[in-house]
């Protein structure tokens, strides 16, 4: 199975839920929600290695569900999140942990961030030198090593 | 050789065998690369094997967008997590701190921040001034000129003059203040507390052939740019065309000696898992304080049953980690985030023993100027200080951009118990029995955390910072391994003697953070090096009666 096939339907159904439940989409700041097609598209293409803890924690969360996460009403869905959130381990923190990494690369989030859409390399960034005056108390004070027989 | 290692294994295939040569060193990390280029003026044939392989920096993680996502796979710090082929894995699971570290030319200096304190005068005498632990053999002066030798290569950036620290001579000026720098250095002065540019081996101006640092940020995982100093573009790039052979993807599994007791060579696994035989007249061991120790027990035989160089019984034990307390918080204005390199300044305040503090001792100090977008968000979520739902994008936005860290560098004074064995099950790759971590932290070095604790939340309250959060040991953050072969001059109380070389095997040597008798409160790669340069440098000079 490819690794882009490794959810099932109803996993990525519920996984575009959750992330909708963890980041929702937000007209103030003009940004997708996590379970915007582009972003649900990055996340499952790139799981690689994170792919079993991911699946587990899906699991996990069917189990506290018992049913498709997104046909719940909203305050069982809520109580449901949030025993995910308290008692799901390592494998709902990695599943967390998967879907920011992809919200907070996406193009328009990064724009809405005041961030640049690049790598850090080449280009890098301008650091300001600082006033190095502020150092000034620290040599009138000194002090003494302290010293080995 | 008394029998082949195949033979005396019990193995019928055939064991390949090379040529002998003067000098075998294993591991090509800070400290082997260090003893590689200063034996190299002896002409010996000088011959090094390295698990890993030389680095791209054209692969490294800020040559991408992705790269934050990065540190939690193929760029962890943790060699259980990075899972790459280079790497083996460790059983840390009883140590409430993982070890961490990079497997390739240049080690772990290919992944560390590039804080560069010194040992202080002090730490050498421990058992003189505060009555614990020992002291050791050497002290500071004996390593002052490699000290300076070891700034030069690695290239240095700093502020000559710290009243609190030793003196030094960087070649380059001290990194930016930035943002958080100067935020952080007011606040010290509110309270009245030491602060000062730290040293870094970070190229604030073009440096030997390396660029100036244009603040990619994320140092710690490579530098693409090439400002950081690691020891796979300083000292091997020189070690080599002065004919040094590096070899890599070769994974010793053992050290072999002869019926007097004397090193014959090495057993190693190459490129293409072939089992092959490294004949040498001298062994140097740089694998770090969990490689080394695992090594020499892996180098059982019938003379050496408890594990090679190891008639003290200390040989893996006494792990000093270097607990860190982390505290870190957020303020109003902007900090650099990630636009620079993470560390910049540091304390030492609290670096020296004051028992009314209620534990002996003492603490650097080294300040974080924040995280990238990914990690703050990721951590602030699991910290429970970023909500899911409506209000996550004003949090975040809050959070974003305007951390600022405390981490205390608590010194961890050695334990027996604290220790490195062989794990009974775990396997590398090749079938070689991985290490296994023992670890505590003290109750002396836990009074020393909460006190730095304490400091920190005062500066960071100084500072106007809210949302304080605490990771008090910082798990994955054991990078300083230390104190699994100490130095001494009794051989029934160390494993090294004091320039290096084994009491039980006198033509083998070591020379990683492994012989490091107490810790400090310090980054160690720096006295690493020193230490590595001064045993070259005792070597070279006792070359007539090395053996004696």
């Amino acid at each position: 199975m490819s690794e882009d096939n490794q959810l099932t339907r109803a996993q990525r159904d519920d996984l575009r839920t959750v992330a909708g439940m963890i980041v929702p989409a937000s007209d103030e700041y003009k940004v997708p929600g996590a379970d915007d097609p582009a972003i649900q598209a990055d996340i499952v293409a790139t799981l690689g290695r994170d792919t079993k803890l991911v699946t587990a924690a899906l699991d996990h969360l069917a189990r506290l569900a018992g049913g498709p996460l997104a046909e719940l009403a909203a305050a069982r869905r809520d109580a449901v999140a949030q025993a995910f959130r308290k008692d799901g381990g390592g494998a709902a923190a990695t599943l967390v942990r998967v879907v920011l990494q992809c919200y907070y690369r996406d193009d328009r989030v990064l724009r809405s961030l005041g961030l640049e859409l690049r790598p850090p390399f080449p280009k890098g960034y301008v650091l300001p030198d600082g006033d190095w005056s502020l150092l000034d108390p620290v040599k009138a004070r000194a002090g003494t090593l302290r010293r080995a027989p | 050789m008394a029998e082949s290692p195949g033979k005396r294994r019990g193995l019928e295939e055939e064991v390949l065998t090379k040529d002998p040569v003067d000098v075998l060193i294993i591991g090509a990390g800070a400290s082997g690369a260090a003893v590689a280029w200063s034996l190299a003026e002896t002409k010996m044939h000088i011959l090094c094997l390295e698990q890993g392989s030389w680095m791209n920096p054209a692969e490294y993680p800020s040559t991408g967008r992705d790269w934050e996502a990065k540190f939690y796979g193929e760029w962890s710090s943790s060699p259980n997590v990075r899972g790459r082929p280079e790497d083996y894995p460790i059983n840390d699971d009883s140590s409430p701190i993982k070890v961490v570290n990079y497997n390739a030319v240049g080690g772990s200096t290919v992944m560390y921040t590039a804080h560069w304190p010194r040992l202080h005068p002090s730490d050498f005498k421990v058992k003189t001034l505060d009555g614990v632990a020992d002291d050791w053999p050497i002290d500071y002066d004996a390593l002052t000129p490699f000290f300076e030798e070891n700034d030069r290569i690695m290239g240095t950036s700093g502020l000559s003059g710290d009243p609190l620290s030793p003196l030094t001579h960087p070649p380059m000026p001290q990194q930016p203040m930035g943002l958080s720098g100067a935020i952080i250095g007011k606040a010290m002065n509110k309270l009245g507390w030491h602060w000062w540019p730290s040293d870094t081996t970070v190229a604030t101006t073009d440096y030997e052939g390396r660029a100036r640092c244009i603040n990619l940020g994320h140092c710690t995982p490579a530098c693409a740019q090439g400002a950081k100093s690691s020891t796979d573009i300083t000292y091997w790039p020189q070690a080599v065309r002065a004919g040094v052979e590096l070899r890599t993807h070769c994974r010793v599994r053992e050290i072999t000696t002869d019926e007097t007791g004397m090193a014959t060579g090495v057993v190693y696994y190459d490129k293409d898992g072939v089992e092959q035989f490294q004949p040498a007249h001298v062994v140097i061991v740089a694998c770090n304080g969990v490689g080394t120790p695992r090594l020499l027990l892996n180098s059982k035989s019938d003379r050496f049953p408890n594990g090679l160089a190891n008639s003290s019984g200390l040989v893996g034990k006494n792990l000093m980690f270097h607990p860190y307390a982390q505290i870190y918080g957020y303020v109003k204005e902007p900090t650099d985030s990630n636009r620079a390199p993470p560390t910049c300044l540091w304390s030492k305040e609290w670096y020296d023993t004051d028992l009314s503090r209620g534990f002996v001792r003492g603490y650097g100090v080294q300040f974080v100027r924040g995280a990238g977008p990914v990690f703050e968000a990721v951590v602030s979520e699991q910290k429970g200080i970023l909500p899911w739902g409506a209000d996550h994008h004003r949090v975040f936005r809050k959070l974003n951009g305007h951390r600022l860290g405390f981490s205390a560098i608590c010194e961890d004074l050695p334990e027996e118990h604290n220790q490195v064995t062989l794990d009974p099950v775990l396997e590398d790759s090749h079938g070689i029995p991985a290490p296994k971590i023992n670890y505590t932290i003290s109750e002396n070095s836990r009074k020393m955390m909460d006190h730095a604790l304490a400091r920190g939340r005062e500066i960071l309250e100084t500072a106007g910072a809210t949302d304080i959060c605490v990771n008090s040991p910082i798990p994955w953050g054991g990078w300083h391994l230390l104190g699994t072969a100490r130095m001494g001059t009794d051989p029934k109380r160390s494993v090294v003697n004091e320039w290096g070389r084994t009491h039980d095997v006198k033509n083998l040597f070591i020379v990683d953070g492994s012989i490091f008798v107490t810790s400090g409160g310090v980054n160690p790669t720096s006295t690493i090096q020193a230490l590595a340069l001064y045993i070259a440098d005792q070597m070279k000079s006792r070359l007539a009666n090395l053996f004696d």
